[in-house]
């Protein structure tokens, strides 16, 4: 972060499931030898080892579930099948 | 009175509600009358219309619109009366969870077999759905955080610093050309979309209206804070899986390069600032005012209750081989030509023209 002394040392947020976080820039060498970097703010490292993005998080760590368990049911609702999951759209 | 020269231009009316606030706008009639804002659907196109002329004064404000409206008593009497009829049936609508973890768990669960937008169009959308699709996200993206930043000094300490941040990565970093609502902008180039702000409203459905319009609720009224955080982490926490569909259906389309990029882009960088939503701003809020907990739900549940209605829209008229666009799409460039039969391979130049696969609302489009 801008005002953050250069020899702070640079804190690594660790969770149980999920990615590591680091605070960006960040360049990571891989297996085979190539490096990628990312300038972003707060970088997320995938640890699952699942992303397609990798080692870039892309949220492939979520648990899966049938389409029913998303969202409350209510009475007024059409049975699940029927309904579609939403998505919103990014920001 | 100085009127705005330049700026959007006033959509069409969408009945007596908008056409009243419309004709207010221009100097040219009364607000409209109590009773008909209480006879108004409160999800319909008439009122969610009104609603977004309202709004809109506090964003760009329109060509031929005296800006001074923006603070007008009248009119800010007629949008708390809109605002009240859209809340209330939010409030009653809306199947909400008991507590902020339970409602953030079901969002952090992906459907191993999804049914959503996103899910159609990977599989099966076709060009005339994408661009149906960003047509309707536009009325947001083209102000692409525009209105959560109303949130910012309601908060404080860190909520706020981890707020700040994520809306810094929304506005490029400092770089005007790594803007989202730029990046957006440039998807919809790809697409043969006009991009000019405002210009897709006619367009927009009045189920992507209430989403637009319910951010503007939460984002102004500082008294619904808790709500605009909790609406905002549930577009952070859902969009990194949903933008790695789109990604894949602008990459099996053809779409373009520019398509592809917005949302690669939105993977990576919602992925991170789901992150930042869940732990830094609803948790650093909860620990700053605890008793928000329930308007956090709300947010996050509206959202959900809103999004699902637009996804049951898209998806039966798709479905059906029906446009879902309230007014014809406003195309641009070459693909203009591409989308009427007949006239491949035509070059429109740089002219907008309505698209003629939607100039009928309900035409069947299958052989388009």
């Amino acid at each position: 972060m801008p005002n953050d002394s250069a020899d702070a040392p640079r804190r690594i947020t660790v969770q149980r499931r999920g990615p590591w976080l680091v605070d960006g820039p960040v360049e990571v060498e891989l297996e085979d030898g190539t490096t990628v970097s990312s300038d972003r703010f707060r970088v997320a490292l995938c640890t699952c080892r699942r992303s397609r993005r990798y080692p870039w998080c892309d949220t492939s760590h979520r648990r899966s579930a049938p389409p029913a368990a998303r969202r409350p049911a209510t009475d007024t609702e059409p049975p699940s099948e029927a309904r579609p999951a939403p998505d919103a759209g990014p920001a | 009175m100085t009127h705005e020269s330049e700026g959007p231009a006033l959509p069409a009316d969408r009945g007596r509600l908008s056409a009243a606030v419309k004709a207010y706008l221009l100097d040219a009639g009364p607000l409209p009358s109590d009773g008909d804002v209480e006879a108004a659907d409160p999800y319909g196109d008439d009122l969610q219309l009104a609603l977004y002329l309202c709004y809109e004064l506090h964003y760009r404000g329109f060509a031929g619109v005296d800006p001074g409206l923006e603070w007008d008593p009248e009119l800010l009497r007629t949008r708390a009366a809109l605002e009240e009829r859209f809340l209330t049936a939010l409030r009653a609508d809306t199947p909400v969870h008991e507590t902020v973890e339970g409602a953030l768990k079901e969002l952090l669960v992906e459907p191993a077999d999804g049914t959503g937008v996103s899910h159609y169009l990977r599989d099966e959308g076709e060009p005339w759905q994408l661009r149906e699709y960003a047509a309707h996200r536009s009325l947001f993206h083209l102000k692409e955080q525009d209105p959560q930043v109303w949130v910012l000094p309601r908060l404080s300490g860190r909520a706020k610093a981890a707020l700040a941040a994520v809306t810094f990565d929304e506005y490029g970093g400092g770089r005007p050309d790594q803007v989202h609502a730029k990046l957006f902008a440039d998807l919809m180039t790809d697409l043969g979309l006009d991009t000019t702000y405002g210009r897709q409203v006619d367009a927009g459905c009045a189920e992507m209206l209430a989403i637009v319009n319910l951010m503007s609720l939460f984002g102004l009224h500082r008294r619904l804070r808790g709500a605009l955080v909790g609406h905002f982490a549930e577009v952070e926490i859902t969009s990194s899986p949903a933008s790695r569909r789109l990604s894949e259906a602008m990459r099996r389309t053809g779409a373009g390069p520019a398509a592809e990029r917005y949302y690669d882009e939105h993977v990576e960088a919602d992925a991170v600032h789901e992150q930042i939503m869940r732990h830094e701003v609803i948790g650093g809020l909860l620990e700053d005012e605890p008793q928000l907990a329930d308007d956090i739900v709300f947010g996050i549940d509206a959202t959900e209750y809103l999004e699902g209605r637009l996804a049951e829209h898209l998806l039966s008229r798709w479905r059906a081989g029906e446009s879902t666009v309230y007014r014809p799409l406003r195309l641009v460039g070459k693909r203009v030509g591409e989308q009427a039969e007949g006239q491949v391979g035509e070059q429109a130049g740089e002219e907008t023209r309505e698209d003629p696969a939607t100039a009928g609302r309900s035409r069947v489009l299958g052989a388009v």
